[in-house]
Formats: C-alpha cells, structure tokens, sequence
C-alpha cells in the first residue's frame, strides 16, 4: 500500500474507477434492502461522482496522475506534427549518442579505475627530462632493472615497488615453427599479482620466488580473457608449455576474470617474471620497463617521492662520472636535476592513454558543442511551436491552470523529446564507440579497451537527457507559462520578442558551428600535411621480416655468412624483387642513437641516430647515394674485439648530418669519433657515403642526423623484402617459412608490412580528421535546419505584413532583404564569437597539429565561407515562399 | 435529539473501534453499526464514509477485499490490518485526552 500502491492506481485508473461506483452501487443496494426508498438513498449518499473523484485522489497520487495525463498529451502533441518531432529527435539522438559515446571512450580510456584492491594508492614513477631533438621539457618513465634495486631499496617499509614491463606483441607457439600464434606480454615482478591483491582461478600466480636468478623461472600466468579466447577454460591449460623466442614457458595459474594488464588498451595476454629478461637484469643502460609504487597503508606520497627522488639523483650523479669530460655543463645539469614524480596509476598506465589523452577531451568538447547546436535547434522549433500553442497556453491560465502546471506540461514534452533521443543515441554510442577505438590502432593490432555498459554510462546517458531537456526546454516553456491570457488572445503584444530569441539561438548556434569547423579544419589539414610528408624511402611491397636467432652460431662460422645464407635463399623466391637487412625497421618503434664528436668541435647536444645496414639495403629501400659508395662485405663498425686486430669503422651518413656537422658539403672521406663498446674506447669513424634524408623513427619530427653503419654480428636482424606490388602481404607466411627452412636456429618473430609502420604514425592524426569531419557535418546540417526553421517561421508570422508591403509595390528583392536580413546579421555576429573562440582555443589543441596554423587567412575563410553556403541553401525556400506570398490571400487568411 | 455531523477526525477513530470489535464489514453495514451503536446519536454522513475508508486503507491501517454475496452482488469488506490494530489504542487515548481537555474547558469556564 502507501505510495507503491498509488503510482500502481495511477496506471489502472479505468479498473479504480469502476470498483469505486461498484462500491456506491452495492451501498445503494443495502439501502434498499432495508427498505429505505431509492431516491431518498441516492440524496443521502450525495453526488456520487464527487465522491469518486474524492476516492480516486485518494487512491492515486495526484501529481502522478497529472504527469501521466501530461505524458499522454505530450506525445499526441508530437505526433500531431511528426516532422518536427522527428527532425528534433534525430538530430538530439545523434548529438547524445555522439556524447555518451565519448564519453564511453574517456571513460574506459582515462578515468575508470583498474579492477585491483585499492587502485588509488598505486602510483607510476616518472622523471623529467628535455628532448633533445624538440627542446621541451617532456616526462619519460623507463627504468633499468638495477636503477629499480635501487629505488626499491630507498623506500623500503613506505611503499612496495614492481617492474611492469611495457605490454608487447610477441610470437609464440605451442607446437612448431607454422604454428606462430600472437600474444600480448608483460613481464612483472613476482610481487605484481599480490600488490594488485589479485588471485588466481587456477592454479598459482607468480610470488616473489620468481624473482630470483636472472632465467631461471621460465613459468607464465595467462589472463582469463586469454585462456577462454585460447584453451575454451579447459583446466588443462595449466601445465601447457609455449615457446616464445627461444624459451619453453609452462603456464602454471590463470586469472581471475577482469584484469586485463596494467595498461589501459592493450589486453595483456600472460605475465612472465621479470627475471626472464635476463640480460637486461644487470644492464644499466636498458630502460625497458616501468616502475610502479603501491603506497604501504597510511603513508604520505610526498616523503616516498622524496626517498626516490634522492635515490634518482645519487645515481645520476655517479652515472655523469663516466661521460665525457667535455660534456656541456647544461646537459650533466639537466641529467642530474631531474624531477621524479608519482602519478596516479589508479586508472591504469598506457601509451595509448599518453597519446590519445588530449584528442579524446577535445573530441569531447567538439561533441559537447554539437550537442548545444542541437539543443539549440530544438530550442528553436519548440519556440516557432510555442507561437502556435499561446492560445492554448492562454487558454489553460484562464480556467486557472497554475505556472508550475505549464511548465511541467511543457517539460514533459520535451522530456519525451530528449528520452526518446536519449534511447537512440544509446543504440548509436553501442555501436560507435567500439567503431572509434577500433581506429585507434592499426588492424593487425587493435586497441582492446573494455567498454562496459554499465551504471556509470547509463547514469551519464540519463543525467545527460535530463540536462539536455532543461537546456532546449526551460526556456520555451517559462515563456510559454508566463503568458498573458489577455493578450495573448487578442494577438499578442510583443510579437517580436519570439523572434529576437531564435535570433539569439541563432547567432550561438552559427557561433558553435563554426567553431567546430575551424577545429576540424586544423586537424584536417595536419592530416593531410602529415600524410603527405615524403619518408624518404620506399615503403610499397617491402615486407619486413624481424628476425631472432635461437642459440649459438657455430663457432667456426662468421654470423654474417648465415645471414648473408639466408638473403641469397630469401631472393631466390619468386616474386621477390630485392632482400637486404637492417637492426631494426624504419618508423618501427625501435631506436638507437650514439654520441659523436666531429674533431675541432665542441661536442653536440644531440646524438645522431644510427641503424645497422647490411650492402644492399639502401638499394632496397630505395635511399638514393648522393656520393661515395654503398658498403661492402668487408666494412665494419665499431671498436673490434679488444684482443682482434684493429677494426676501420666505416659509415655512411645523410643530408641532415652534413648540414649540421659540415656545413651541408659532401661529407665523403671526411671523419668522426664516437665512443664505443665497453671500455668506452674512442673509435674514429670514415665516412664513405653520402645519401638522401629519409625518415628514421617518427614523422612529426624533424629530419634528424643519421648515421647508417655496416650490421654486425647479431642474434637480431629485421629483413627487408623488395615483392611486386601484388600479393606482397600473402608472400610473408611463405618468406617467414623460408628463413626457418633455410636455418633452422633462425626464426621469423614477426612480420609486418613497410607500408602499415609508415600509416600507423598517422592513425592519431587520421582518427582527429575523420571524426571531427564526420561531426562538422552533422553541425553543418543541424545549423542549416536551425536557420531553415527560424527563417520559416518568420515568413509564416509575418505573412500579412509581406502580404501588405507586396500590395503596395515592394520588389522581391526588397522582401528577400526584408525577410533574410536579420538571420544574416546573426550569421556575422556568430561566426565573429566562433572566430573569436576559435583562436582563443587553439592553443589546447596546439600540440595535436602538425605544421598548421589556425590564423592563415585560407583556414579562416574555410569555415566562414561553409557556413555562408548552408546558410544560403537553408535561406532559399522560405525567402522565396516570402517573394512568392499572394497579398489576397495572406490577407483573407488572416 | 443532538445530531452531531461534525464528525471529522473521530470518523476515523469509530471506523478503527468498530471494525477491531467485529467481523470484517462492507461500508453500509459500518454505517449502521456506528449509528445503532451511538443509540443514533451519531449519524455518519454517507457520502464521507468511501473516502475516509479509501483513505485508511491507502495509510494501511484497514484492509479491504471484494466478496460476492449469495444474490451475487460484490461487496467490498473492510477489516483492521496489522498496522490498524497498533495504531488504535494510540488513537483511543490521543481521543479520550482531547475529550478530557474540553470536558474541563467547559467544566471551568
């Protein structure tokens, strides 16, 4: 009973109301039992239809019950005109679905919280640093596995640090070499699962007895995503074994459901320990992982950052000692000084989340504005519509409705407008947002965020509906309950008030629009400035073949001979045009650099890049030689074995380091000294070619000074496959075939496309264009309505007025003038403030430009001269409706 | 004989009293009662019986349910709840302090 019983009545009104008068009539009845007299029962018991309206307000809550006849006149209102209806729901479907989506992806991207036992007291440890390519400062957060002893040391008893390795994508296989299957992996301390307090499924998780000797604990711990994906949960997963380069695994435990790794998306496939990177354990110089702090209950954040920072700094300082002596004082400063920083890793720590931070928030805002242009637009027509429902409002004052009474009429239209949307909009972010993380990576490795819809998305959906419906809503229907019955049944007495509004609806509206198309504009042509970079080298039909090694080379054999073994069977296949190697491939993720020091010079902030060639490869990567020659079986690099004979270090270097270092003159004979190997040794270095500048790692940077130096002995090589165009992609099972067939300890680890690395740099770039595009679009549209809707309405309303002046002579043209003026006026106003807010914010977005500047006169004109077409297009049919009003009628009608 | 119609606010509580003493009864029969009761002193109005009613059984203090009589009419049957049993002693004595109160006022002044 009580209050559930009432909302219940609401919704059986017809049932309430015939139990009540069955009731009167069975009263009546006993009346006449008694032998009282019908009439005089029927004057006793009183007006039956008071007492049943008396009960049934009782019965029902009489607010609910006023709602829901609201709600039933509301939507015969809207289907009384189902253009509109459907106009205004579309397009607030559109802009809702478009936010909700957003924020889907801000929030499983950036905000939700990791699935582990009390996420906000783990932090990441970051440090400063300037890059010495852009000179900004920037924050790096790759430590070394002793720099991690020691910092774990420093803060022993306050906080609990783990390595956590970047997540990779590696090649393993669970039976032989044409059995590769793909994985994503990260390598953790032994103490990760129980800082995380997770608990296994099966089996056992890693424990700190997997931190003990450096490849000793080759055991893996799957994610449950994988061992359903992989084994269908068969509980004989655990005690499987995989190779993964040249390592069995065994996996001994499963995980608990919900856990997808440490970083936000990318789903890590198995945990190994850390120990299994042996050779980086005791190597200071490779930063390959992070490092993540779990705060111990109660203690501050700022005395562990300090314990760390100190820890930082006494180490750096002994690491200055071995650089050289003539180092710039700057540079050891900087070193030295830099600042380390615990961030929050509450939500998860991820490159992605790095890179695609600031292009979600501004994708957000432009949706934001989307979504005010449309509630703009609704705004609008709801207005026009008010016009025709004074008389009606006037109408419901006079028999006394109250003001509050209106505006939840009114409210509870549109109520219905944003639910409805909001409904749609639902089904279309359930379909967006995975479409958009689905762009994030390149195919062949897709991002892999989880997008639950869950409470926190449907109670964003639902406050975003109700916001939204104050937003287009409030102000039409408080205009609409403040009308003056007296008045407004006579015709009004300000008839323009209604028309000032949609003008200032208007003027936000276009100012909106523009704004979102000045963005989009931006984003845009960095995409097409960045597409469109030269990389410098060939990337169509290159296969590359990344390329490991498995054991030992014989001893009495050179490991260039198996390598150079290997290229002569790789060109043999049909199809294959040209094979040459490299360290690593082009616009890869790899990179590797090295001092140098040019005699009779001070030494230089940066150090040039340098990659490992094998003869042949600039051929095959078609880097054009401006001078000297390619190198030869012969040429080394480097120190030599410091008991062999002395080595002549031969390399090759491009227009970027002639530039820098001499004087863009051609650098062939000429030499330079870097210090390598060991013992730090000093090694002169001949330069004996001179080619083009190509590309080395990122797009957006400048062309940098490289340094091409002859491959080496090496367990690692990445192939370069020259294929005829068609069917290069087919080819790479094949060549991977191929490599293992011809040496057996050489293994294919992975094979990718030149083509896909060089587009990947764009994806970023290409995701901001398309969508803000896609949304620029919908603005376009929605503002074209918006204006088509308020031009409309002013014709209809002032169709005597036309009517009148055509009567006396006016020409169409004047009517036009007459009629489009003010909406003109508001087009220039608005666009003036989108102008205004545009350049105001440009410097939020600046760092996801390339090359492009929001104050080149062109970009400017771009939008304004968008606008001014829609505006038009949207301005013809009710400027010529106007032109064509035949003064008779529009005066009869009246 | 004084009529009294001025039964608002004590129409609850004879509804409550009747209906703890006897079988669960359908709206005429609880006017009678309280008329015959009050040696007709009491004479409820007929038309404010339903709401009162509707109203204690919304405030879950009655219970009502529909039985169909042997000529076949439907009757609609009201008895205490759980809540209506506890709640009429507190009634009882709010009533007879408030009766006591004006019995003095008229006593004294």
């Amino acid at each position: 009973m009580g209050l559930l019983s009432r909302i219940g009545n609401v919704f059986r009104p017809d049932r309430l109301r015939r139990e009540v008068d069955e009731e009167l009539a069975d009263h009546l009845a006993c009346a006449a039992e008694e032998g009282r007299g019908p009439a005089e029962a029927r004057r006793a018991l009183g007006n039956a239809v008071r007492h049943r309206e008396a009960s049934m307000d009782i019965r029902m809550a009489g607010w609910l019950d006023a709602l829901r006849s609201d709600v039933l006149f509301g939507i015969r209102q809207l289907r009384r005109r189902p253009v509109i209806t459907a106009a205004a729901i579309v397009s607030l479907a559109l802009a809702i679905g478009a936010v909700t989506s957003a924020f889907r992806l801000i929030d499983a991207a950036l905000l939700r919280p990791l699935p582990v036992a009390d996420p906000h007291s783990l932090f990441v440890i970051t440090y400063s640093f300037v890059n010495d390519v852009t000179s900004k400062a920037d924050e790096a957060e790759s430590f070394s596995y002793p720099q991690f002893v020691e910092l774990r040391e420093a803060v022993k008893g306050k906080a609990e640090l783990m390595v956590v390795s970047y997540s990779s994508r590696v090649d393993l296989t669970y039976g032989g070499d044409d059995a590769m299957e793909r994985g994503y992996r990260q390598m953790v301390s032994g103490s990760h699962f129980r800082l995380m307090g997770l608990q296994p499924a099966l089996g056992r998780l890693l424990s700190e007895a997997d931190d003990k000797t450096p490849g000793g604990h080759p055991v893996a711990v799957i994610s449950h995503d994988y061992w359903t994906r992989r084994f269908g949960q068969s509980p004989k997963a655990v005690g499987q074994t995989f190779r993964l380069g040249t390592v069995l695994y065994e996996i001994v435990g499963v995980l608990r459901p919900g856990y997808t790794g440490t970083e936000t998306g990318v789903m890590t496939d198995f945990y190994i320990p850390a120990m299994q990177n042996a050779d980086a354990i005791r190597e200071p110089g490779w930063q390959w992982m992070r490092v993540w702090a779990r705060l111990a209950p109660g203690a501050e954040v700022d005395p562990v950052r300090q314990a760390l920072q100190a820890s930082l700094t006494a180490n750096r300082r002994e690491r200055v000692k071995l650089w050289p002596a003539d180092t710039p004082k700057e540079q050891l400063e900087q070193f030295v000084h830099s600042r380390l920083e615990l961030r929050s890793a509450a939500a998860g720590v991820s490159s992605m989340q790095r890179n695609y931070r600031r292009p979600l928030w501004v994708l957000g805002a432009v949706v934001l504005l989307v979504l005010l242009i449309a509630c703009t637009n609704v705004a609008n027509l709801l207005t026009a519509q008010a016009a025709a429902r004074e008389k009606e409002m006037a109408l419901r004052v006079s028999i006394g409705a109250g003001r509050g009474r209106l505006v939840q009429l009114m409210l509870v239209e549109c109520l219905l407008l944003a639910g409805s949307a909001a409904v749609l909009g639902g089904l279309f972010a359930w379909w967006s947002a995975p479409f958009v993380v689905r762009m994030i990576n390149p195919p062949e490795i897709p991002a892999r965020l989880h997008l639950p819809a869950d409470w926190r998305v449907l109670g964003f959906s639902v406050l975003l509906a109700l916001l939204v419906t104050v937003l287009f809503g409030m102000a039409p229907a408080l205009r609409a309950s403040g009308v003056k019955p007296a008045s407004a049944l006579k015709g009004g007495d300000d008839p323009h008030a209604r028309r000032r509004l949609m003008n200032v609806l208007v003027a936000a509206q276009v100012a909106f629009c523009f704004l979102v198309h000045f963005v989009a504009g931006l984003f845009i042509s960095s995409f097409e400035r960045l597409s469109n970079q030269p990389t410098g080298f060939a990337t169509n039909g290159v296969v590359l073949l990344e390329t490991q090694v498995k054991g030992n080379f014989p001893a009495n054999q050179r490991p260039q001979q198996n390598w150079e073994e290997i290229r002569e069977k790789l060109r043999g296949v049909p199809g294959v045009q040209k094979v040459a190697l490299s360290s690593f491939a082009l616009m890869g993720s790899s990179s590797s650099s090295v001092a140098i020091r040019i005699p009779n010079r001070p030494p230089d902030t940066i150090s040039p890049y340098l990659l490992g060639i094998s003869r042949g490869w600039l051929d095959a990567m078609e880097i054009r030689l401006l001078s000297g020659r390619d190198f030869t079986l012969t040429d080394r690099w480097g120190a030599g074995k410091p008991d062999g004979p002395p080595v002549e270090s031969r390399v090759i270097v491009n227009e970027a380091f002639a530039r820098r270092y001499f004087d863009g003159q051609d650098p062939v004979g000429k030499s330079f000294e870097t210090h390598l190997g060991k013992q730090n040794q000093l090694v002169r270095n001949e330069i004996v070619g001179y080619v083009r500048d190509a590309r080395y790692r990122d797009l957006r940077e400048p062309i940098r000074p490289t340094i091409y130096a002859p491959m080496g002995e090496s367990g690692w090589g990445t192939f370069a496959v020259r294929t005829e165009e068609q069917g290069a992609v087919s080819q790479g099972a094949a060549l991977r075939r191929i490599v293992s067939e011809a040496r057996p300890e050489f293994r294919v680890v992975n094979v990718r496309m030149q083509a896909d690395l060089v587009r990947e740099q764009t994806l970023r770039e290409r995701l901001l264009a398309t969508l803000s595009l896609f949304f620029a679009a919908v603005a376009l549209i929605l503002a074209a309505v918006g204006l088509y809707g308020v031009l409309n309405y002013a014709v209809v309303q002032r169709r005597r007025e036309i009517g009148i002046r055509i009567a006396l002579g006016a020409r169409s043209a004047h009517v036009a003038r007459q009629v489009s003026g003010d909406v003109f006026v508001m087009l220039l106003v608005g666009s003036a403030f989108g102008l205004g807010a545009g350049l105001a914010g440009e410097r939020f977005v600046e760092s996801l430009l390339y090359e492009v500047k929001g104050t080149d006169l062109w970009r400017l004109a771009t939008p304004a001269l968008t606008l001014l077409g829609a505006a038009l297009l949207a301005a013809i049919p009710p400027v010529f409706l106007a032109t064509r009003t035949d003064p008779a009628t529009a005066l009869r009608n009246e | 004989m004084a009529r009294t119609d001025s039964l608002q606010g004590s129409l609850d509580l004879l509804i409550l009293k009747i209906l703890s003493r006897r079988a669960p009864l359908h709206g005429y029969a609880l006017m009678t009662a309280i008329t015959e009761i009050s040696g007709e002193v009491l004479r409820v109005e007929e038309g404010s019986l339903y709401p009162a009613l509707h109203r204690l059984e919304e405030e879950s203090w009655i219970q009502a349910e529909w039985i169909t009589k042997e000529n076949g009419r439907r009757s609609r049957i009201y008895q205490l709840s759980e809540e209506g049993k506890r709640r009429l002693p507190m009634e009882e004595t709010r009533w007879t302090s408030v009766s006591a109160a004006i019995h003095q006022v008229l006593k004294m002044a």
